[in-house]
């Protein structure tokens, strides 16, 4: 539909008399004039050169929407179908500019500057100083080392989503109940998570999963103080959240094969487990390589668990990147320290993602020729 | 293996994970039942191994006792509630809003902006999805400490409604992709614009998708721990933070804890069974073709 579109709007915007063009034109102009003023006035005010601004920079925050407003509708005036077009999808692309876009280059002037915020001095760059700390910090090393092991279990989770997806497709009475029942973990609050299982089904004492581990013959179940155990212990309450989520998305990528498939499989007398590796698991290699990726990049933001159960602890052996950074600001208010490993953090992740989006496209190439 | 006995295999297997599943739920309702001592010595099972006490509804003034009589810890949790419901139904409304539409353009028309054109459009707002939010979380204490946005429940609104917007417009986007745009080719040669094909036409079809997104925005604004407990303090703090903030100068008091858990838990438990066919809509869309 698209050439056909793009001579109707032609055709349309045409139409449009140049009187209303020019207001629109004009329009758009006058905004972003006064807008730039109003920035202006706002920077002259904070930096303390004149005193009749305001006092915070919400105006100057609320006027980006207003100015956003008068865009929407001076493009309106001035294109008529394509400005409506437009009205689509630029209160999102300015949303994302002014939440996402502006704050993250405005974290690169934080990460190069001293900047405590408990302290009265404020913010004074420091250059590199930031990424050299960095550099020489065990911590961060010792947390990113672990978000690789955090990352490795997202295999296992991978695993037992998908027997249990394989189980709920199986012909089974209350599936209905079944299904609703592993759902459940995924809804739950981390926090909460954290605090009834990391700190009360755990806890060394008296809590019901140590009981049950000593009953089985092991004396000494010491699930969040043992270094490794801890960790292995976090990724368990991590993948007990997480694999509803990776166990819908395989099961319904189950219920879209088509039953003929299977059907062929077995009558070419395939065994169940000749014909899961040889027809369903190739068929399944598409939904589960979104899958995998998708809970990957969700176990990159790993923190609200490891905050609330060990805080990193012990000896940071559970930290992840973002607990790191996290306890950093709440301990010390150093902003500009932690920002600095959120934005070195944030470049890995997206190298990291992006060789992972092209590995897995040459497998799906591979595997379609 | 004779069909009988993997089916009592299948059986084991999917009753064992539903204990697993279960199992930490049915705890912290019960342990909101417990006192101290049957907390230490780890009972499970009510009225056979310990009896029901109301004190972890007391601690938070909700105990039969105290339901008619005024309470400040009730006052507190019933501000924390409200906050959450706050900032979850108004930041996943705003993500709804503001994605549909951006969704419903992309799908339909081409855009062409500088060098950017639909496919980068789209990139642009899904590469967000790989954004931790502690990336934004310093720049954002210090932006809202200079628009006096700290603590407050519109800045935490505007973030959530960020935070999800990238996953409404990837489900949306594969909603209105599968509606046939005959439909509005239609409305369009019957003299109706552009926006009135789409709020007329399109929106009430896509309606169970934007249902399912809803949900699942909302459900992931009621759980975010990370922002708000650096963005808020005493006038927006939500639950979550509520339930991180429990610990006592004597320990942890568990059945307040549990109570304040369960309530934090219990209407996502709630959305979970009614609403189970557009969660799982709302995971699958856009991922599972």
């Amino acid at each position: 539909m698209s050439n056909d579109n793009l001579s109707d709007q032609e055709a349309v915007s045409g139409q449009v008399s140049d009187q209303r063009k020019a207001m629109g034109t004009w329009m758009v102009r006058l905004a972003t004039l006064g807008y730039a003023l109003l920035v202006l006035l706002q920077t002259l005010t904070a930096t303390g050169v004149i005193e009749f601004g305001f006092s915070s920079w919400l105006p100057a925050f609320l006027g980006f929407g207003v100015w956003g407003v008068f865009l929407c509708w001076g493009n309106i005036l001035r294109l008529d179908e394509q400005g409506w077009r437009a009205l689509f999808v630029l209160p999102a692309i300015l949303l994302t500019v002014a939440m996402v876009i502006f704050p993250t280059f405005f974290g690169l002037y934080i990460a190069f500057s001293d900047w405590n915020l408990s302290s009265a001095t404020g913010q004074h760059f420091n250059g590199l100083a930031n990424f050299y700390q960095l550099l020489a910090d065990e911590r961060f090393w010792n947390a990113l080392s672990n978000m690789i092991f955090y990352v490795a279990t997202v295999i296992v989770q991978y695993a037992i989503a998908f027997g249990l997806a394989l189980l709920l497709n199986s012909e089974i009475r209350g599936q209905k109940f079944f299904r609703v029942a592993f759902l459940l973990p995924f809804m739950l609050s981390p926090v909460a998570v954290s605090w009834m299982i990391g700190k009360s089904m755990l806890e060394f004492r008296f809590g019901p999963v140590t009981n049950l581990l000593r009953s089985l013959g092991w004396e000494n179940p010491s699930l969040l103080t043992t270094p490794w155990l801890a960790k292995s212990t976090l990724a368990a309450m991590d993948a007990w959240v997480w694999i509803p989520f990776m166990m819908i998305l395989l099961l319904a990528g189950l219920q879209a094969m088509s039953k003929e498939v299977q059907e062929a499989a077995k009558v070419d007398g395939a065994s169940g487990w000749q014909g899961f590796w040889h027809v369903t698991y190739p068929l399944m290699l598409q939904v589960s390589m979104t899958t995998v990726i998708l809970r990957i990049i969700f176990q990159l933001k790993l923190a609200d668990i490891v905050i609330n159960t060990t805080s990193g602890g012990p000896g940071g052996a559970t930290d992840t990147v973002s607990s790191f950074i996290f306890r950093e600001y709440k301990d010390r208010s150093n902003v500009g320290y932690g920002t600095m490993v959120a934005e070195v953090y944030l470049v890995l992740i997206i190298i990291f993602v992006s060789l992972l989006l092209k590995l897995s496209n040459r497998i799906m190439q591979r595997q379609g020729a | 293996m004779s069909s009988n006995v993997k089916k009592v295999l299948i059986y084991a297997a999917l009753a064992l994970w539903t204990v697993i599943a279960l199992f930490p739920i049915f705890w912290t309702f019960s342990t909101t039942f417990k006192v101290a001592k049957d907390v230490q010595t780890g009972q499970i099972i009510p009225w056979l191994q310990f009896t029901p006490n109301w004190l972890g509804l007391r601690a938070i003034g909700l105990s039969p006792d105290t339901l008619f009589t005024d309470s400040t810890p009730r006052e507190e949790f019933i501000k924390r509630f409200w906050n959450s419901i706050q900032a979850s139904l108004g930041g996943a409304g705003l993500a709804l809003v503001v994605g549909s539409m951006a969704a419903y353009g992309l799908s339909r028309f081409q855009y062409k902006w500088m060098i950017w054109r639909n496919k980068d459009i789209s990139f642009f707002f899904l590469s967000q999805l790989i954004l931790p939010p502690v990336v934004l979380a310093m720049p954002f204490l210090v932006l809202y400490k200079e628009l006096a946005l700290l603590d407050s429940m519109f800045g935490l609104i505007l973030i959530y409604a960020l935070m999800v917007l990238p996953i409404v417009i990837w489900i949306m986007r594969d909603q209105f992709d599968n509606i046939p745009n005959e439909l509005e080719q239609a409305a369009l040669v019957d003299g109706c614009s552009s926006w009135g094909a789409f709020l007329k036409i399109i929106l009430p079809i896509a309606l169970p998708g934007m249902v399912a997104a809803f949900i699942l925005a909302v459900i992931l604004c009621w759980n975010e721990y990370f922002f708000a407990a650096l963005l808020t303090s005493t006038h927006a703090k939500t639950l979550p933070v509520m339930v991180a903030s429990q610990t006592g100068s004597q320990g942890i008091s568990w059945w307040s804890m549990a109570a304040v858990s369960s309530a934090a838990i219990l209407p996502l438990i709630v959305i979970g069974i009614f609403l189970e066919r557009f969660i799982v809509k709302g995971l699958t869309a856009g991922a599972v073709k």
